[in-house]
């Protein structure tokens, strides 16, 4: 039961900072947060796409759309695959840009607990 | 057979007593002794044949004859007018005191009762002072055992009925089995069948017992009479408390615990002795052997499982690390290495194995992964580079059980296993490397001091990890953890309670460098461990003055929520903390999977892994309990000053319990 590694595996493929987010189709950013959490998406990412030991990291900052597509249809490792029959490409675009939307996160040096 | 004469002699010999005793027992006042009536005792054949007289003065023929009991007599066996001042009960709880066993967990039942009131009624009271605990499930009895023998490195005792009793406390036996830790269970058992008297004994009872969970103990045992219980006591003690660790057995007889001591006080068996263990250490030239290869190594990789038995197998761990300049990856089954130490390499297991020319486990649970990997198509490699060796020192292998597969697949990549206890082998290891090193150190210090600034550069890392997320709800993990540990810090503080279920974040941020400060988790992962484990824990934390934090799975808590209860009732202090993601959450991963390679979508997952629809209140389930509770806690800011609540109410010595609608991990 442990160590369970569900993760968006290409992400830690691609090189940091290579967001293309105006190469991504337009998206509905209301119904992708609601997908994110009916698709399943938050159980390893988390409902804010922070990442856990079951998935990496999605936002904010996404990947390329292209990458975060690809993982999903064909994914690597231990990630589920979202088929067009389960996730259609309009819902992975909506899921896409509500990912655009999250804001970027405070710094260490702002939260004190951290310091 | 010493003693059958006078256990209950009566009552091997049928139904005989069944009918007699009701005109016996209407004659005799209950609570006056023999000697003060100066009435024969009825378990003895000049007793039977009194009352055999009086019942044919009666005109009565039951004797001749098997018939209905008699109206308002019990059918039993026991001698219930019968009254003396030794008991087996008393002996076997001296027996548990010699091998300073300090508490007693157990839901009560009359296959053990004899044993039990012993227990309430001299070991309680007498010193050394032997503690009931009542819990309210037989697996939150063993659980308890597993959490307090992880923290104070020695079994406390649990007892439950033979048939319905082990069966519920065999998830749990499985669990303390499969992480190598010392539990001394018993069972209560009528071996004589005039000690059944009605069904439900028959139902509680088996003619071996043990059988049902020998896959899992280390040893079992059904003594027969007084003698023999203090000898294989004392020997199931040994057996659980030499390594590899675990969980041992007796079956012991209702009526040798009930009935008094054979012959009275004078002819009390005595107590065995019990030596000191020493246990196996590998032999020296293969620990001369195995130094030379560390000492020459130029990436060696310690890998720290269940090595840690005891605070000085910590410190030994350290020892080693630091002698070699080596980098440790600690496997989070137990405290075997301080998390912020610059040795401290947890989080760079891969990299490290990749460059390792010397990988040296201590009790690895599972070496197989250790030493192997799998190519993009999944084909297993060897996972180490050419050349380089691979060696485990290990006392799992010294105790091999078939069928249950806890001892993992076989590790083909293992270059040189060394069937011996680590912790014992660690000193010769660390006087012979100690031995080999150079005169100048200059190239393990310089070592040393790359893996310092990894550990430092990882820790930053994870810092920058655990902003996002960090205002929002549910709340993260590493908010959680966070909050926990500003609260904590400043305290004699132990997480009870394993952290995988929070990502590490615990290993990742927090400062911890004792033995006791963290335990682990289940061993089989069976879920329903943590909640009575931690509790467990604390129970031995508490004479220590230590606060006790555990952080409960919702679907954990909800398999043993009588624990909550337990710890008010025996007002053990210990702060849970329900990481409540409303879900079987490790599940509903797994189905994810199923269901997308079927097409099918999860929209429907819930149905079978959701702990919602209704949400359950876990601070009012507390409250209900007897146990401070405050939640749910939705809005991270509200969690702080929570738990500086429930730190106020654990730190007077009683359970508080703060629920945390959470994150997934």
């Amino acid at each position: 039961m442990k160590h369970l590694g569900l993760v968006l595996a290409a992400a830690l493929a691609l090189p940091a900072g290579a967001a293309v987010a105006q190469s991504a189709p337009k998206g509905d950013t209301v119904h992708g947060k609601n997908i994110f959490v009916s698709y399943g998406c938050y159980q390893c990412h988390g409902f804010q796409g922070q990442g856990s030991n079951a998935g990496p990291k999605l936002a904010p900052q996404p990947l390329p759309f292209d990458a975060v597509d690809r993982q999903l249809r064909k994914p690597r490792d231990r990630m589920p695959v979202y088929t067009h029959k389960t996730v259609s490409d309009q819902d992975v675009a909506d899921i896409y840009a509500y990912l655009l939307t999250i804001p970027k996160a405070k710094t260490v040096a702002e939260i004190p607990l951290l310091k | 057979m010493a003693d059958d004469g006078a256990r209950g002699n009566v009552g091997r010999r049928g139904f005989l007593k069944g009918a007699a005793l009701g005109g016996f027992a209407a004659a005799a006042a209950p609570g006056i002794s023999n000697a003060q009536t100066g009435v024969t005792s009825p378990t003895s054949p000049a007793g039977v044949k009194q009352q055999a007289d009086a019942a044919q003065a009666a005109g009565q023929d039951s004797l001749r004859k098997p018939g209905p009991t008699p109206k308002n007599v019990e059918y039993t066996e026991r001698d219930e007018g019968a009254t003396y001042t030794s008991c087996g009960g008393d002996y076997m709880v001296d027996v548990l005191r010699s091998l300073n066993i300090e508490y007693f967990a157990a839901v009560p039942g009359n296959t053990f009762m004899g044993l039990h009131e012993a227990v309430i009624n001299y070991g309680m009271l007498t010193a050394p002072n032997l503690r009931s605990i009542t819990c309210m499930h037989e697996e939150a009895s063993v659980a308890m055992c597993h959490g307090y023998a992880k923290i104070e490195g020695k079994p406390m005792a649990a007892m439950f009925h033979t048939t319905v009793g082990t069966q519920h406390a065999s998830m749990a036996i499985y669990n303390a089995y499969a992480d190598r830790v010392p539990i001394f269970m018993m069972t209560g058992v009528a071996l004589e069948a005039d000690r059944r008297p009605g069904a439900v004994d028959w139902y509680h009872d088996a003619t071996d017992g043990p059988a049902m969970v020998r896959d899992f103990t280390k040893w079992d045992d059904t003594p027969t009479n007084l003698r023999s219980f203090g000898e294989s006591a004392v020997r199931a003690w040994k057996f659980a408390m030499t390594p590899p660790y675990g969980p041992t057995l007796l079956a012991v007889d209702t009526q040798m615990q009930e009935d008094e001591i054979p012959g009275g006080e004078a002819k009390r068996p005595p107590i065995p002795k019990l030596p000191s263990i020493r246990p196996p250490s590998g032999d020296a030239n293969t620990v001369r052997e195995i130094a030379k290869l560390l000492v020459a190594a130029e990436h060696p990789l310690i890998y720290a499982d269940r090595c840690a038995r005891t605070p000085a197998g910590l410190k030994m761990t350290v020892e080693l690390a630091e002698v070699l300049g080596a980098p440790v990856v600690d496997s989070g089954n137990r405290m075997n290495f301080p998390w912020r130490h610059p040795l401290n390499q947890s989080r760079r297991f891969g990299p490290l194995r990749n460059q390792a020319d010397v990988m040296l486990a201590l009790e690895p649970g599972n070496p197989f992964d250790l030493v192997t990997a799998k190519r993009a198509g999944g084909e297993l490699r060897r996972a180490l580079k050419d050349g380089a060796k691979s060696i485990t020192i290990s006392s799992v292998e010294l105790m091999p059980k078939g069928n249950y597969q806890d001892l993992q697949r076989y590790a083909g990549d293992v270059d040189i296993a060394v069937e011996a206890d680590a912790e014992a082998t660690l000193p010769y290891l660390i006087e012979e490397v100690k031995r080999l090193m150079p005169a100048s150190r200059s190239a393990y210090d310089a070592r040393a001091q790359a893996h310092a600034k990894a550990h430092l550069d990882e820790l930053n890392r994870s810092k920058q990890a655990a902003v996002y997320g960090w205002d929002d709800g549910p709340v993260s993990m590493p908010r959680l953890a966070m909050e926990m540990y500003d609260v904590m810090r400043n305290e004699d503080w132990s997480l009870v309670s394993d952290s995988n279920f929070q990502s590490r974040w615990p290993q990742q941020l927090w400062a911890a460098d004792k033995h006791y400060q963290y335990i682990g988790g289940q061993g089989a992962a069976g879920i329903g461990y943590l909640t009575p484990a931690g509790l467990g824990a604390a129970l031995a934390n508490q004479k220590h003055g230590r606060v006790s934090v555990s952080v409960v799975g919702d679907g954990d808590l909800m398999f043993g929520p009588g624990c909550l209860w337990t710890a008010a009732h025996e007002r053990i202090p210990i702060l849970y903390i329900v990481h409540n993601n409303r879900a079987y959450h490790m599940e509903i991963m797994q189905m994810q999977v199923i269901a997308n390679r079927r097409n099918r979508g999860i929209d429907r997952l819930g149905i079978a892994c959701g702990i919602d629809n209704p949400n359950i209140n876990y601070a009012q389930m507390a409250k209900s309990m007897g146990v401070y509770g405050e939640g749910p806690i939705e809005n991270p800011k509200d969690l702080g000053p929570a738990l500086r609540r429930a730190l106020a109410v654990v730190k007077k010595g009683e359970p508080a319990l703060i629920d945390v609608v959470s994150q997934g991990r």
